[in-house]
């Protein structure tokens, strides 16, 4: 099976400083990888890549098969730790902006009973993330955990070939991000999601992913801290029941069953 | 309880307001009164009957020359030239400053020159738009234009350069291109900060209003300002200056109604 994504070589460079270097990634579609490693190892750099937000100094990027833009699409969303949201739109318009982009090219709005049918998708996609009760509600008056919600529902409406997440609940409370974690869980098991998340909390990393990557630098020079750069250290593929007892009853249940340092 | 914890409600607020006003008031009044008391003639501090006598004829009496209300002609000029000044410079500012802060190479090809026009100072230009328009309504207008528009595309290209990068970045994975982008990402969110810079903005457009008018006019609240001023007559300049004080006092406080109400979500507490 050819993986959805794919990785060739990818460099990562700013001036003299190396961020990532020689990164190697296969993925397959329809899994969870976790990314981590310490502050500066370049995860997030990793994560621009493949969104297309940067390109790599060196190196390729296939989707499908076929060479990545260095350019953001709607093939690949995205949810940051913040900002993620349009402030001066209802929820309702910020699920619908998607559809309404790729309907109208020149107003991006619709009307009558295009914008109906996309009115409806929207709530339905709303409502799958459980904000059903605050369709018009403007991101200020929401919480930290309904942004969230909103800025997934926001992507998961475009139906992205990956999903890319940034930390994406590092700023939440502990209560609230047990649920976030349920709700990716079932939305990535739902719509036969690919999801890429970067984080910095090594247990979330473990109870979500199917995948950990860990990201660090294989040399150091004390002298030239910048010198080298970063790679994927640790591979870690989980066999774990899909779904079995929710995402944190499943960090109990996880195998690791090869640990091979690429 | 310490000074920076301190809350004021709105009655008080209203109160603490007015006592510096009516201070003021009281002083002037003083002032004018202990002159009056030493020279019934004097124009200097003229008292306030003397102000309603001076505007009542500018304000009922047809100008024997011209058969006009000249108070109302005055206001009228001047607004006319206020409002073409704003509004042209608030288009430009809208249609620039999202250009500009929307898309990186028309940044870099005309920052340099818009940066270039807003430090030349307005009043230098005054002689050289004389000559290109002559003296009439245009020249006056360009003159305000000038002045504030300027300032305006920057604080609007600003502002859009300033939006969160992540918001640019969601909005294309969303599908959205650079138009799209700039209708329904930028041109909504620089709106409320284009009524902000034309509040920041009335301040110097009147200045250039009423230097113009000072300049070269034969009507306008600043013709009719500078030209009693010939004989030091202080009940027309007083009550004039305190009607373009109210007059911008409106405009900013409208201007601020408008965003509150088209635009909650810019304003936090507002909804």
């Amino acid at each position: 099976m050819t993986p959805l994504l794919s990785l060739r070589n990818i460099w990562v460079e700013y001036g003299d400083k190396v961020v990532l270097e020689n990164v190697g990634l296969d993925i397959a579609a329809g899994s969870f990888v976790s990314i981590i490693g310490p502050s500066g190892a370049g995860k997030s750099s990793l994560l621009r890549v493949i969104l297309g937000q940067e390109a790599p100094t060196r190196g390729s990027i296939m989707l499908d098969g076929a060479p990545l833009a260095p350019e953001c699409g709607p093939d690949r969303g995205v949810v940051f730790q913040r900002y993620s949201v349009f402030p001066h739109l209802s929820a309702l318009g910020n699920t619908v902006f998607g559809l309404e982009c790729a309907q109208a090219p020149f107003t991006a709005r619709l009307f009558g009973a295009k914008r109906r049918a996309a009115v409806a998708e929207a709530t339905e996609m709303l409502e799958a993330v459980g904000l059903g009760n605050s369709l018009h509600a403007f991101p200020a008056e929401m919480s930290g955990g309904m942004q969230q919600r909103l800025a997934i529902a926001q992507a998961l409406i475009k139906r992205p070939r990956i999903l890319l997440l940034d930390e994406p609940f590092g700023a939440l409370d502990p209560g609230i991000r047990a649920d976030m974690h349920a709700l990716i869980t079932r939305l990535w098991s739902d719509y036969s999601l690919t999801i890429i998340m970067v984080t910095h909390d090594i247990k979330e990393a473990f109870s979500l992913g199917t995948r950990v990557l860990a990201l660090d630098k294989r040399r150091h020079d004390p002298h030239a801290p910048h010198r080298y750069g970063a790679t994927a250290v640790y591979d870690l593929p989980l066999t774990k029941p899909r779904l079995a007892a929710g995402p944190e009853g499943a960090a109990d249940g996880i195998t690791i069953d090869t640990k091979d340092n690429t | 309880m310490r000074w920076v914890n301190r809350r004021i409600g709105r009655g008080n607020g209203f109160l603490l307001g007015a006592i510096p006003i009516a201070l003021l008031v009281l002083l002037y009044l003083t002032a004018a009164a202990s002159r009056h008391a030493a020279n019934p003639n004097d124009k200097i501090l003229p008292m306030p009957g003397a102000m309603a006598e001076a505007m009542a004829v500018l304000l009922f009496q047809p100008d024997p020359l011209s058969g006009q209300l000249l108070f109302w002609t005055d206001t009228l000029a001047s607004l006319e030239r206020l409002g073409l000044g704003l509004g042209i410079s608030t288009v430009s500012a809208l249609l620039v400053g999202l250009l500009l802060g929307a898309l990186p190479p028309v940044r870099a090809t005309f920052g340099p020159l818009v940066t270039g026009i807003a430090v030349i100072p307005p009043i230098a230009l005054l002689p050289i738009l004389f000559i290109a328009f002559g003296l009439g309504e245009a020249s006056k207008v360009a003159l305000i234009v000038i002045g504030i528009a300027p300032f305006m595309i920057r604080d609007v290209a600003a502002h859009v350069v300033a939006l969160p990068r992540e918001q640019i970045i969601k909005a294309q994975t969303l599908g959205a291109g650079s138009w799209q982008l700039m209708l329904r990402v930028a041109l909504p969110q620089a709106m409320p900060r284009l009524i902000q810079a034309i509040r920041l903005s009335l301040g110097p457009a009147w200045v250039f209003l009423i230097s113009a008018e000072a300049i070269a006019s034969d009507t306008g609240l600043g013709y009719r300002i500078f030209l009693v001023r010939r004989y030091l007559a202080m009940d027309i300049i007083l009550p004039y200056v305190a009607w373009i004080a109210l007059l911008a006092v409106a405009m900013d406080f409208v201007l601020t109604w408008t965003s509150r109400r088209l635009y909650p979500w810019a304003h936090g507490a507002g909804h």
